[in-house]
């Protein structure tokens, strides 16, 4: 089944003079265990197409489905979305957004809080996670007295504790230098796999593409390009896409 | 997880200060209660401790406690004689400053017939008096110890007892002399005084010119004896076989020509609505402004906390916490600064009341209904940082580092 499923997706800001056009008739499908880059330049509209998916963005025209329900149809369909975030999505943030008034350990139990999981498994779960992206031994601390690079993997173990189906991030390594950079990339590379999550991930670097299941090129607004780069199931069930 | 206690631990010195100033300016609030209080149990403390059942005052008037009375001494005797009396006796009440040390005290003076019902009680320290002149027993507050001299118009008198929280209606401590003492204190003229009334008499008389010279030279005398007398008092208290029948008493006595009568319940009534009412009223205005400037600040800390964390707000949304959750968290941080704001301040009264000049009386249920209200203030204060919380567009948590 597919995780994310966007249809001739439409965004239009403003009208008459101040019209602008932010997304035009973007196609996109996303399958669990895949890694998707939205690639482009600013302003080519793929924030704006990851804000749709993640349903904090109304768009103007088109279809969402998020594994397997219809979240807009050329508008809301009442679904609580707020809810589905929080029990079937992660989101990794460019500017890692920790809480900076919770602990590492109290930032990846917030999302199983509240999703209602009990105070003991709870924290067993986020030490767990916390254990898995090799930051377990910083649980006691604020982000604020970590570096970046363990504050993305904090953001990680946050996004991946409610065993999302989709995580999206946006520019997760546009604050780290190029090791870290890489090392994030690694990450999320392995976690959807291992995880079995569908992984969007916005970025504007071509340097850290290695490893991606499919690449997006956005610009101004339309999906211009789109590789698929592991020759599987999914691009078997793809025949539009085109290989390496 | 309590959003409400991390966000307030990661801005203590901020909520403790805040905390700090809250509960200062609900120790004022506070206090106000107490001074409310402590006026009206001032107030009627003295009417309390006169056991009697019937105020008797002058004509037209609404006793001492409101405006000036004077009764002959002698009532007491008509008094005690209507049925259901079972005893009456003559009371003065006035205000001195006298000296003690060197700095001039106010005092309440309560004239009172030795061996009637009426006496200073309860007696702390030393004996009530028993000699019916230039003895007095004064209230602790005064600072008067067993065996000062005081003095009082032209005489010196004797602390011979102290009294424990006896005061005037307006604070000050009151002292008990006999009935003797107080009339020739507040009734008897002093020389020159006396001088001028004789040649009014003796000069009005004097035209009566058709007058039996004899008849003449009497009836000067009885009007000066009568000019003179200070045989008088602020009113007679009568006690009742039965108190019910205190109104049944009352309308005989003010079929008399030039007296009313009012039940000791009434008399208290007229002292409270009189003289309690406007301090009420003033010190209820200052309690609301206080409240109120409490609930402001207390709106605008919550404001500047939330404006401090839209963007920690817009990632608590995108990672999908219901805005009932966040709103709680706001309200929360609202009512926890409140009811810190008001333990201080409950603290703070409670070790300082004693130090106020005037009597000031915490009340357990003045201090719930502060609570209550200081919550309530701290509900409405919440709305605004709620408002503008829920007002955050998720979308700002993924704009930029």
């Amino acid at each position: 089944m597919d995780a994310v499923k966007v249809d001739r997706l439409t965004k239009v800001y403003g009208s008459g003079d101040t019209e602008t056009v932010a997304l035009v008739d973007a196609d996109l499908t996303v399958r669990r265990g895949e890694l998707v880059a939205l690639l482009g330049p600013s302003g080519s509209g793929k924030t704006t197409l990851l804000t749709s998916i993640c349903c904090i963005n109304e768009p103007t025209s088109g279809r969402i489905e998020l594994d397997g329900t219809c979240v807009f149809d050329n508008g809301w369909t009442g679904v609580d979305v707020r809810s589905l975030r929080r029990s079937r999505m992660g989101v990794v943030f460019q500017g890692y957004n920790l809480l900076p008034f919770l602990t590492v350990l109290e930032n990846v139990e917030l999302i199983l809080h509240l999703n209602k999981v009990p105070v003991t498994p709870a924290r067993q779960r986020a030490m767990e996670l916390l254990d898995y992206l090799e930051i377990g031994h910083r649980w006691h601390h604020y982000p604020g007295a970590i570096s970046g690079g363990e504050q993305q993997r904090v953001a990680i173990a946050r996004a991946l504790a409610n065993d999302p189906t989709v995580v999206l991030a946006d520019e997760p390594t546009a604050a780290l230098d190029g090791d870290r950079g890489r090392s994030v990339m690694e990450l999320l590379r392995k976690l959807s796999r291992e995880r079995n999550a569908a992984v969007i991930v916005v970025t504007h670097d071509e340097r850290m593409l290695d490893g991606f299941d499919a690449v997006y090129r956005m610009a101004d607004g339309r999906i211009t390009g789109h590789v698929t780069r592991r020759v599987d199931e999914a691009s078997q069930m793809n025949p539009g896409r085109q290989s390496p | 997880m309590n959003l409400a206690v991390r966000d307030i631990r990661r801005h203590t010195t901020r909520f403790v200060l805040t905390s700090i100033g809250l509960g200062l300016l609900l120790t004022v609030v506070m206090a106000m209660s107490g001074i409310y209080r402590g006026l009206i149990g001032d107030a009627t403390k003295v009417i309390d401790a006169v056991p009697g059942h019937l105020w008797v005052v002058q004509k037209d008037t609404r006793g001492p406690f409101a405006e000036g009375s004077r009764v002959p001494e002698d009532l007491e005797y008509p008094v005690a004689g209507v049925a259901g009396v079972r005893a009456a006796t003559p009371i003065s009440f006035q205000y001195v400053q006298v000296d003690q040390r060197g700095t001039p005290t106010r005092l309440f003076l309560i004239g009172y017939k030795l061996g009637s019902f009426v006496s200073p009680s309860p007696v702390v320290d030393g004996r009530p008096i028993t000699k019916k002149h230039f003895e007095l027993v004064v209230d602790r507050k005064s600072g008067f110890r067993i065996g000062d001299p005081v003095r009082l118009g032209l005489d010196d008198y004797t602390v011979v007892g102290l009294t424990q929280g006896m005061m005037s209606p307006s604070g000050d401590p009151a002292a008990f002399i006999s009935l003797a003492d107080a009339q020739v204190i507040q009734f008897q003229l002093d020389n020159d005084a006396i001088r001028n009334a004789r040649e009014r008499v003796v000069r009005t008389y004097g035209q009566l010119n058709s007058m039996n010279p004899l008849l003449r030279a009497r009836a000067t005398q009885k009007a000066l004896a009568a000019a003179e007398s200070p045989h008088f008092a602020n009113a007679i208290v009568a006690e009742l076989h039965a108190p019910e029948t205190a109104t049944q008493v009352a309308q005989t006595i003010q079929r008399w020509n030039h007296y009313q009568a009012y039940s000791a319940a009434a008399q208290k009534d007229i002292l409270l609505t009189g003289f309690i009412e406007k301090s009420q009223r003033q010190l209820w205005l200052f309690r609301t402004i206080l409240v109120i400037v409490s609930g402001v600040i207390v709106a605008l800390i919550i404001y500047t906390l939330t404006m401090d964390k839209l963007r920690d707000i817009a990632t608590l949304k995108i990672i999908g916490t219901a805005d009932g959750t966040i709103a709680g968290m706001i309200l929360q941080e609202a009512l926890l600064l409140g009811a810190g704001g008001f333990a201080i301040g409950y603290v703070v009264i409670t070790r300082t009341y004693t130090l106020f000049p005037r009597t000031v009386l915490i009340q357990s249920m003045d201090m719930v209904a502060l609570f209550v209200i200081v919550m309530t203030i701290c509900v409405l204060a919440s709305l605004l940082g709620i408002w503008r919380a829920l007002q955050v567009d998720p979308g700002m948590a993924l704009a930029g580092g």
